[in-house]
């Protein structure tokens, strides 16, 4: 009752009910801004409802009562918003999935610097840490630790800094392993002196967990970074949460709560997506090319090579074209010229379609973002379920930067990495142009027999300038 | 607030997160994913109360770093979030160039 009467002074007694009623409307608008992200027209304003609720949890924390150090405080948040707005405008809409992992990773990161600063805290102040604090911070160092590193790995790969292949070194289970029973042992020694913890200890602990976010994510090929990004995410969600139950914060309890509950259904929904488990994605390298039955042996295999003018002829005598974008698509920024393509064909009358794969580019929904900038209408972009039953009867299928989405192999071969992954079945079209920079396989790392059947030519070139070639010959015809 | 309260919290929180997210549409998995990570830069709150109440020069470095960390998730959690979900939108001209750059305005005063 008392902070209630404080707050004309615009001071919030801490835990106190002013505060926590201020946090219960903040939580409450995070909860209003998921629910509306779920749906295609409300999901920008979705978006907006939690940003909101974000502010009014930042200046609630802000009032409380007896917060200083002001100096650093507006230190630490100019400097990083300075770094997340200038980030967000630049990075490239197919950038976006690094973006995310690298702020994933930054979330987690606070979350192990917020543990590590509360059992200082607790040390400094000489008397016994109670366990219902300890355990929660704890648990946030570890996990908080993982994410960030396991973020950043997922970042790298992402962006190309190390390679996207998994990497792994001999016994890396039983080396994780190790270090995780090795890091429940620390945090149960911690736990047990938590009259008098030792610092050494924890910090220990802290770079256990850095060592194994490193060895958990580097193993897995690129093509699963998403499912592992999303999980990383939910990771963070719920170390804020123990975060939450440290500093007996009903905030960052339930935002990290949701977070975490909802991050687990939306990891496991994109790993149905790609017909993996969690489980697979986790411990089986995914594009593990030697173990693979359809791994590229090395050896040249008759395929059909055209260029821009045949592919020009093909496309613009052709009845339905069903175009299907991948990633290279993105990176060669090529939605454009495409676009281009398209808008000559149909105005000879071509039925012009884009076959959107559930995980196409990096991310799901990613492709249909980047080809929404490219002006693309909505209702030409198909899902696979919808376009694969027409496929026997289009005419020619043109596949743009994608590869492994496009696989028979995952249909096929039962030995495949990717056997069972859903695949646009572009080999049941009439014929397919491939455009592709080389034969080279594509993200998972596996040889795509695509490109050897009988009807399928391959144009090799740059996407954006293949794109444009094939948009000026269909002119001249 | 007692343990147990924590706990009922933390148990019904885990439902409605459960619960709110479901049947979304593939196209929506990104920019869901990146909205849900911004919210848990909710973090910086844990900053903020640690540099706010510290007295070790330490605690200031970790403290500050913290903040600088989560404020970087939540701002360019959100920021993003609406540059991908602006794709989405209906689209009424076909320059509209100033709506990704209408929006940080209220997504910065999120982060302070």
């Amino acid at each position: 009752m008392s902070a209630l009467a404080q707050i004309p002074a615009a001071v919030l007694e801490p835990g106190g009910d002013g505060a926590t009623a201020l946090y219960i409307v903040a939580f409450s608008l995070f909860i209003i801004g998921v629910r509306r992200g779920t749906h295609p027209t409300t999901a920008k304003q979705g978006n907006l409802i939690a940003a909101g609720g974000m502010a009014i949890a930042v200046v609630t924390t802000l009032l409380l009562d007896g917060i200083g150090n002001w100096g650093l405080i507006v230190a630490g948040l100019g400097v990083g918003t300075a770094v997340g707005v200038i980030a967000s405008i630049r990075v490239q809409m197919t950038e976006m999935p690094q973006m995310v992992a690298l702020y994933n990773g930054v979330g987690g990161g606070a979350v192990a610097l917020i543990a590590w600063s509360e059992i200082r805290h607790g040390i400094s102040l000489g008397h016994e840490i109670p366990l219902d604090e300890l355990i929660p911070v704890l648990f946030a160092a570890v996990v908080g630790s993982v994410s960030f590193w396991g973020s950043n790995i997922a970042f790298a790969k992402l962006q190309d800094l190390i390679p996207t292949r998994p990497l792994a070194v001999p016994g890396q289970q039983v080396i994780n392993a190790l270090l995780l029973v090795g890091i429940v042992a620390a945090c149960v020694d911690i736990a047990v002196n938590n009259d008098d913890p030792s610092q050494a200890i924890f910090i220990g602990v802290l770079i256990a967990a850095a060592l194994l976010g490193n060895l958990v994510v580097l193993p897995i090929g690129g093509a699963d970074m998403p499912v592992v990004i999303s999980l990383l995410n939910a990771f963070t969600g719920l170390s804020a949460a123990a975060a939450g139950f440290a500093l007996d914060n009903v905030a960052l309890i339930v935002a990290g709560t949701l977070v975490g509950s909802s991050g687990t259904i939306l990891t496991m929904e994109m790993a149905t997506a790609m017909n993996r488990s969690v489980g697979n994605v986790l411990f089986a390298g995914f594009g593990g090319a030697p173990s693979g039955g359809a791994g590229g042996s090395g050896e040249e295999r008759p395929h059909t090579s055209i260029g821009a003018q045949d592919a020009a002829i093909k496309l613009a005598y052709a009845d339905s074209v069903v175009i299907v974008p991948g990633y290279g698509l993105a990176v060669a920024q090529a939605q454009h010229a495409i676009k281009e393509v398209a808008d000559e064909l149909e105005k000879r009358g071509v039925t012009v379609g884009y076959a959107i794969h559930p995980v196409a580019g990096r991310m799901p929904g990613h492709m249909n973002v980047l080809l929404a900038e490219a002006d693309v209408p909505y209702e030409q972009l198909k899902e696979m379920e919808e376009v694969n039953p027409e496929l026997p009867r289009t005419d020619v299928a043109v596949v743009v930067g994608a590869n492994d989405v496009t696989n028979p192999a995952a249909k096929n071969d039962p030995d495949s990495p990717i056997a069972g992954m859903p695949i646009i079945e572009v080999n049941e079209a009439q014929q397919v142009i491939v455009i592709k920079r080389s034969l080279s396989p594509g993200f998972a790392g596996i040889d795509n027999d695509l490109f050897y059947e009988p009807n399928t030519s391959m144009l090799f070139a740059d996407a954006k300038q293949a794109a444009a070639d094939i948009a000026a010959e269909i002119q001249q015809l | 607030m007692s343990l147990m309260t924590e706990v009922t919290i933390f148990v019904l929180a885990a439902f409605v997160g459960f619960e709110v997210i479901s049947k979304v549409p593939t196209t929506l998995h990104t920019p869901l994913m990146s909205q849900t990570n911004a919210i848990h830069g909710i973090v910086m709150l844990g900053g903020l109360i640690v540099v706010g109440f510290a007295n070790d020069g330490l605690e200031y470095v970790i403290g500050t770093i913290a903040i600088a960390f989560g404020a970087i998730n939540i701002v360019g959690g959100f920021m993003v979030t609406d540059r991908m979900l602006g794709m989405f939108s209906k689209k009424p001209k076909p320059k509209p160039k100033a709506e990704p750059s209408g929006s940080p305005s209220s997504d910065g005063s999120g982060g302070g």
